[in-house]
């Protein structure tokens, strides 16, 4: 997927000469004096994620003064700046730059694996899952597993990673009654994607596992594993197995290693 | 013993905040800092530290806290509270400070600040600095993940909070003459990210009403009651990046300014972005509070950008040498201008 040039822009700014609209179109929106959104897509999309990944690092590489750090999410990404250095003009006209022939072609994460519990005492709402997809557990956990996911996205809690693609058939609304207190660990799914709780939180996921990696870590710099962009696969391990790690993991002794990501430029999950 | 603060008591929220944790949003850690940075700078300048020291930042109700080094040189910023210098643990008599004005204390004080009137937020500062390693690059704490500050967390009755001197240095006593604290009368706002998620009466609202500051808010975010703001369609947008200041607006249509610790993303839509100019004061006001907005474009919230900046760059330079001499001094309370240009609820 390729975006030919940015084009509509929100209100204030118009189009450069020379730019004609055509599809996708990026719009900018001003998010106040301090950070600006550009929106390449409407909905939640690998592809248009992956171009949001790839202005992300186009626009790290082309170290314009007076950005302060980026956010990426599913379809946009959001610059914090500092309006001393660049103005919301500047940094506009900078962007239209950036965002010509922008391609996502050549870009790989790491690729993490992930030991996952689904044992029913750590799996909740796995039964329910079952249930509400008419599939045994087994094949549930099968489903999940099985799949290899991208992370979109960090957000939410700090490491929280939204993933996708979930197998079609898991799909479910999120839960209409949301926990007040999801375990840290917790493995959990909700329409098209899956993530692990980071920290102990509100959520409204439905829970079908629980990890003992540390996906976060204080005493780490930076204390998250995942980033946007980076793979996860989710590898199923025994009641006993988990223990066995989730004690290894509290005394600061269970450490990730990313497996090699494989070649084949700009393969995705 | 290593020179320290001990916190005898906590005050009701009280953290250790300095300008914030950059650099790490996209792994969905928040920024954090100073609410109000105005104070912190203010407070850091009077004792003669950097502006972006990190600083008590205090909420409502103050700490009291027993000197365990030789000196400390101690100053306040923020709403006028009664602060005061006993003897020491549960001693009777003592002096009263003066907000804005530095001062020595000795082995064995105890610094106890009360309750904050008219403004939310106070700033203790004391000279050089705490003893706190930054985390991620910041003091700020940010509680939620029990990142920074001390242990993580708000301070608690016992805590002791190593100082960075071990006496204060000599020399004179210093003071801000000035330090204008009032909320501008509307708060100002650029629309967007979303505000084409908003109907044309929800937008007007946004601008005409008068909101009130739930008791409800925190460092995350500002809840406001009042009129519910239109949408125009559904309240659910796909989740994007947040700034400081954005106005987000769930199903019930109320508004909340998202703050220091709030999440790094959201997927409710956000109809404006209070300016960053504003923001100090905004955290600055008090639930019950009166607040409205007013618009303005990206160019003139630069402006007011750069005119901020430079008065927060310029307080090192308003600091004076203080008079000496016990009790308060009414001067610096006559010119912490606290009160006027508050949001009145007949305002338009």
């Amino acid at each position: 997927m390729t975006l030919q040039t940015a084009t509509r822009t929100a209100a204030t700014v118009s189009d450069p000469p020379g730019l004609t609209p055509t599809l996708p179109a990026a719009r900018f929106l001003p998010c106040g004096d301090t950070a600006l959104t550009v929106e390449l897509g409407d909905g939640v999309d690998l592809a248009v994620n992956a171009l949001v990944l790839a202005l992300a690092a186009r626009v790290r590489d082309a170290a314009v003064p007076g950005i302060v750090e980026l956010v990426p999410t599913f379809r946009s990404l959001t610059i914090h700046y500092d309006p001393l250095t660049v103005v919301h003009s500047e940094l506009e006209a900078r962007l239209l730059l950036l965002l010509s022939g922008l391609s996502a072609a050549g870009r790989t994460g790491r690729l993490w694996r992930i030991p996952v519990c689904y044992h029913d005492s750590v799996a909740p709402d796995l039964a329910e899952v079952a249930g509400r997809t008419a599939l045994a557990p087994e094949r549930v956990v099968e489903l999940h597993s099985r799949a290899a996911y991208r992370v979109y996205m960090v957000g939410f809690l700090p490491g929280f990673p939204y993933m996708g693609e979930l197998p079609r058939e898991l799909a479910l609304p999120r839960r209409e009654n949301p926990r007040t207190a999801v375990p840290a660990g917790s493995v959990a799914i909700a329409t098209t994607l899956t993530s692990v709780y980071t920290l102990e939180s509100p959520g409204g996921w439905h829970l079908v596992g629980r990890t003992p990696a540390p996906l976060w870590d204080r005493a780490r710099d930076p204390p998250v594993l995942l980033a946007a962009g980076d793979r996860v696969r989710f590898q199923p391990i025994s009641l006993d197995d988990y223990a066995a790690l989730a004690s290894r993991s509290a005394a600061g002794e269970m450490r990730l290693q990313p497996e090699e990501a494989p070649a084949g430029a700009g393969e995705l999950p | 013993m290593t020179p320290a603060l001990r916190v005898v008591a906590p005050g009701l929220m009280t953290t250790l905040q300095d300008l914030g944790r950059r650099g790490y949003q996209s792994l969905g850690i928040p920024v954090s800092g100073a609410l109000d940075a105005v104070g912190l700078v203010a407070a850091n300048a009077v004792v003669g530290n950097a502006p972006g020291t990190g600083a008590l930042e205090i909420a409502h109700l103050g700490p009291a806290l027993l000197v365990e080094a030789d000196s400390v040189r101690v100053a306040f910023a923020g709403g006028a509270a009664a602060i005061e210098v006993l003897p020491g643990e549960g001693a009777p008599g003592g002096r009263r400070l003066a907000p804005l004005q530095s001062a020595r204390l000795e082995r064995g004080e105890v610094l106890r600040i009360g309750a904050l009137g008219q403004s939310a937020l106070g700033y203790l500062a004391v000279e050089g600095g705490f003893d706190a390693a930054p985390v991620l690059g910041s003091q700020s704490t940010y509680a939620r993940a029990g990142l920074g500050g001390f242990a993580g967390r708000a301070l608690r009755a016992g805590d002791r909070l190593p100082l960075r001197r071990a006496e204060a240095e000599e020399r004179e006593e210093g003071m801000l003459p000035s330090l204008d604290l009032a909320p501008p009368g509307r708060i100002r706002v650029v629309f967007g990210p979303q505000d084409d998620c908003f109907s044309a009466r929800g937008r007007r609202t946004l601008l005409e009403a008068t909101f009130r500051v739930s008791a409800a808010s925190d460092r995350m975010g500002m809840r406001l009651e009042g009129p519910a703001l239109e949408h125009a369609g559904g309240f659910n947008i796909v989740s994007d990046g947040i700034a400081p200041g954005s106005i987000q607006v769930p199903g019930n249509g109320l508004p909340i300014v998202l703050l220091a610790d709030r999440q790094t993303t959201g997927g409710y839509p956000k109809i404006a972005t209070v300016i960053a100019a504003d923001l100090p004061a905004l955290g600055r006001l008090v639930p019950g509070a009166s607040i409205a907005f007013a618009a303005v474009g990206i160019a003139e919230a630069e402006a007011e950008h750069r005119r901020h900046a430079a008065m927060l760059a310029a307080l090192p330079q308003r600091v004076v040498a203080a008079r000496t001499g016990p009790g308060i001094d009414p001067a610096a309370l006559l010119v912490s201008n606290l009160v006027s240009g508050v949001v009145s609820a007949h305002d338009p």
